[in-house]
């Protein structure tokens, strides 16, 4: 088994390898092994990207605003490095869309560092696949094949509100519960047991 | 009384980083110190009459198990190169994480004496390969085998049986990444399984001339004597692999010289010194120059080094018997700025690591201080603005800003990732080839390219769009930033102009490894030792904390 430090050693010389800056090289190095430390296929994807410049060209996406076409498929390396550099402007936007994207795993790691600077969860669609980015803690996803995804017609991002997932009900309920631990202070309590305040948020 | 921390523009610069010596912080020492509770074991010893074969030797507490696996080898004398491009070894080595099993053994035998070539497991952590010392192995096997101690002046030359020329560690060819284990408090110090691996070869060392000797003469061997043992350490053959990780880790960098620079401030800031604690100082300074004379090299560059210390150090001998200066206040501080005015930077380094001996309590907290989460400083702070970064180049690089990199001798050296070997080269811009193919550790000409571009960028634009158009700078624009936070992270030289000494950035790294005896062999690599005058296994429960400065006295 490679170890997640060769991954990251041989991306960033084989990124820089086929003409990227050192700097985009490390980008690279740091995300594939990102990737597979989520157990997605990052150096599968990025080999055959690798590969596939030989032949092919890939339209570098610099600028990125809410609605992205281009007809010659974009280079996921330099768009991703794109949106984490404009990562404070594109934060206000509520959804973005980048048509035809090549390679599009390789895009993912870039969003999922931009979720834990701008401290957003990021909702990533490629095409039907759902991809939850949660602060660069975890992905979750229905999409888990170990395979390489060449393309995608659509890709939708949208940042979503820092807001809960229950409703005041569900923590009422919790809250009740937890009041089984604290003890009634009787009046000489009060006076000498004095400490925290009302609740203990430990 | 206040003491500024000394300033990263001097003490960053590479005459004086090539100038630091070992200290309580190094990493050996601080690895013995934390395992000296820990049960040590020799597991398994199955060598043949010729010393060849496996050996397994464990250091266990609790539930955690280290074992260093050794596999001892015939090689013929013409395949033993100090150089990492050989191929062959006396002796290969890895470190298992827990108790090796027969399948791991096997798995192991087939793969640690290929070194690079080889593939570990997870299970492993560490690596190495080491070669006999011919001068002193044979020497040492015939004496004992003739019923005698070897010759203690020849054993005082070499300082070793074994010389390793690679100790790897965290992930390289397949060994466990660094995040597997970094939460174990007892390796919560930089390098500390390599240092365990060295610490456990030395050992194997030891048993394998006494076990030689015995078969070679089972009636009248003996075995070495213990205090020879303890003034034998491990040699290591260091090139210049090593170089560029001192560039290539910022953070790890800053950390550890921001903790011996935070200590020898503190120590400066001590009002009153006990009588304890000067007699400790005093006596290292006493044992420093006997030390001193045993530390040989053919190097005129090391030679002058050498000479200069033991000159200097004769001076502050007598500078100290002169003055009382412990019997006032802050008398650190004082023998510091008479250091500084008075002697050069070889002496004042090594001045500075003895006045870490007497204060445990003061440096024991910063030896935890010494790792990096590399990561977390990694992401590029694209809002910010280019006055920011403009901000930064002009405070933290402002020396670097003043070299001229429009001059040939500025670019004559660039360098490179050998083809044949995969490992870090130097090689002459203007004579050899390759120079496109230049690795990213230009700091001082790439800052210097990028404060020239922003020249005449407006202030407000934010570094996010300003690498739009300049992503070739980003490797630096990176460095800016990490800066910014950690001021003692940049070497504040040329590593590519044709004053480079590379065995400066050798030399420092070495030093913070606990590595004494510096011998360079050329510009580009040199010897050193670890744990001479070390405690033998034996001994870990209870030793003198100075021990190094006890070596061959």
């Amino acid at each position: 088994m490679r170890s997640l430090s060769e991954i990251d050693t041989i991306v960033k010389r084989a990124s820089k390898g086929v003409g990227y800056s050192w700097g985009i090289a490390e980008e690279v190095g740091k995300n594939i092994k990102l990737l597979e430390t989520y157990g997605l296929s990052g150096l599968k994807n990025l080999n055959d990207y690798f590969n596939s410049l030989k032949s092919k060209k890939f339209q570098h996406l610099t600028h990125i605003s809410t609605e992205n076409h281009s007809k010659i498929p974009y280079c996921p390396i330099i768009a991703g490095t794109s949106f984490l550099d404009q990562i404070d402007e594109l934060k206000d936007l509520v959804n973005i869309k980048i048509e035809n994207m090549s390679y599009p795993i390789l895009f993912l790691p870039f969003l999922s560092r931009a979720s834990e600077i701008v401290g957003k969860k990021i909702s990533l669609k490629i095409d039907e696949k759902i991809f939850l980015l949660n602060f660069n803690q975890n992905i979750y996803s229905n999409y888990f094949a170990n395979e390489i995804l060449k393309h995608a017609d659509l890709i939708q991002i949208s940042f979503i509100k820092n807001s809960n997932t229950f409703d005041q009900n569900e923590w009422d309920n919790l809250y009740k519960l937890s009041t089984n631990t604290f003890v009634d202070e009787t009046d000489e309590l009060k006076k000498s047991a004095a400490g925290a305040g009302l609740t203990d948020n430990d | 009384m206040k003491i500024n921390l000394r300033d990263p523009k001097k003490i960053m610069k590479l005459s004086k980083l090539g100038c630091f010596h070992q200290s309580k912080l190094s990493f050996l020492r601080s690895f013995l110190k934390e395992f000296k509770t820990w049960k040590y074991n020799r597991d398994l010893f199955d060598l043949d009459e010729n010393g060849f074969g496996r050996a397994v030797y464990s250091f266990s507490k609790n539930k955690r198990i280290y074992s260093l696996i050794c596999f001892a080898n015939k090689i013929d004398d013409n395949e033993r190169s100090d150089r990492v491009i050989a191929t062959k070894w006396d002796a290969a080595f890895t470190l298992h994480d827990g108790i090796p099993s027969k399948n791991d053994l096997d798995r192991l035998s087939e793969n640690v004496p290929k070194q690079e070539v080889g593939r570990m497991s997870y299970k492993e952590l560490t690596l190495s390969r080491a070669n006999k010392s011919v001068r002193i192995f044979d020497h040492v096997v015939d004496s004992l085998s003739n019923g005698r101690q070897p010759d203690k002046s020849k054993i005082s030359e070499v300082g070793y049986l074994y010389r390793t020329t690679a100790v790897y560690g965290s992930g390289k060819f397949g060994l466990a990444d660094r995040f597997r284990i970094k939460n174990r408090n007892e390796i919560f110090g930089p390098f500390r399984l390599e240092m365990m691996l060295v610490y456990l070869v030395r050992q194997f060392t030891f048993d394998q001339v006494n076990h030689i000797a015995k078969y070679k003469n089972p009636k009248k061997a003996i075995k070495l004597d213990n205090n020879i043992c303890r003034n034998l350490g491990i040699g290591n053959s260091t090139g210049l692999g090593m170089a560029p990780f001192i560039v290539n880790h910022p953070t790890l960098l800053n950390n550890w010289i921001s903790a011996r620079e935070n200590v020898l401030k503190k120590i400066r800031e001590i009002k009153v010194v006990e009588k304890k604690s000067e007699d400790i100082f005093k006596n290292c300074l006493k044992k420093s120059l006997k030390n001193i004379s045993s530390w040989t090299t053919d190097s005129e560059f090391q030679k002058k080094k050498i000479l200069s210390l033991n000159e200097d150090l004769i001076k502050f001998t007598k500078f100290l018997d002169e003055n009382p200066l412990f019997q006032s206040e802050y008398p650190f501080n004082e023998i510091y700025l008479w250091s500084e005015k008075n002697l050069k930077d070889e002496c004042i380094e090594y001045i500075v690591s003895m006045m870490m001996e007497p204060f445990d309590e003061i440096v024991e907290p910063y030896v935890y201080k010494m790792s990096s989460e590399e990561d977390k400083f990694f992401t590029i702070p694209a809002s910010r603005t280019i006055q920011d970064l403009r901000r930064i180049l002009e405070e933290k690089y402002s020396d670097i800003l003043k070299i001229d990199f429009s001059k040939k001798e500025s670019n004559q050296n660039f360098w490179f990732i050998s083809k044949n070997k995969e490992e870090p080269r130097l090689a002459d811009r203007f004579h050899d080839n390759g120079s496109e193919l230049e690795q990213p550790l230009a700091i001082a000409r790439d800052i210097n390219e990028l404060y020239s571009r922003i020249s005449n960028v407006k202030n407000s634009l934010k570094v996010g769009k300003f690498l739009l158009e300049n992503n070739d700078l980003r490797h630096v624009v990176r460095r800016a930033f990490i800066i910014e936070k950690f001021p003692y992270a940049e070497i504040q030289d040329n590593t590519i102009g044709s004053e480079l000494v590379a065995i400066d950035m050798l030399r420092l790294k070495l030093s913070f490894f606990g590595a004494v005896k510096f011998d360079p062999r050329s510009d580009k690599w040199l010897r050193i030792s670890m744990f001479q005058g070390a405690p033998l296994p034996e001994d870990l429960n209870s030793f003198n904390d100075q021990w190094v400065y006890n070596s061959l006295n």
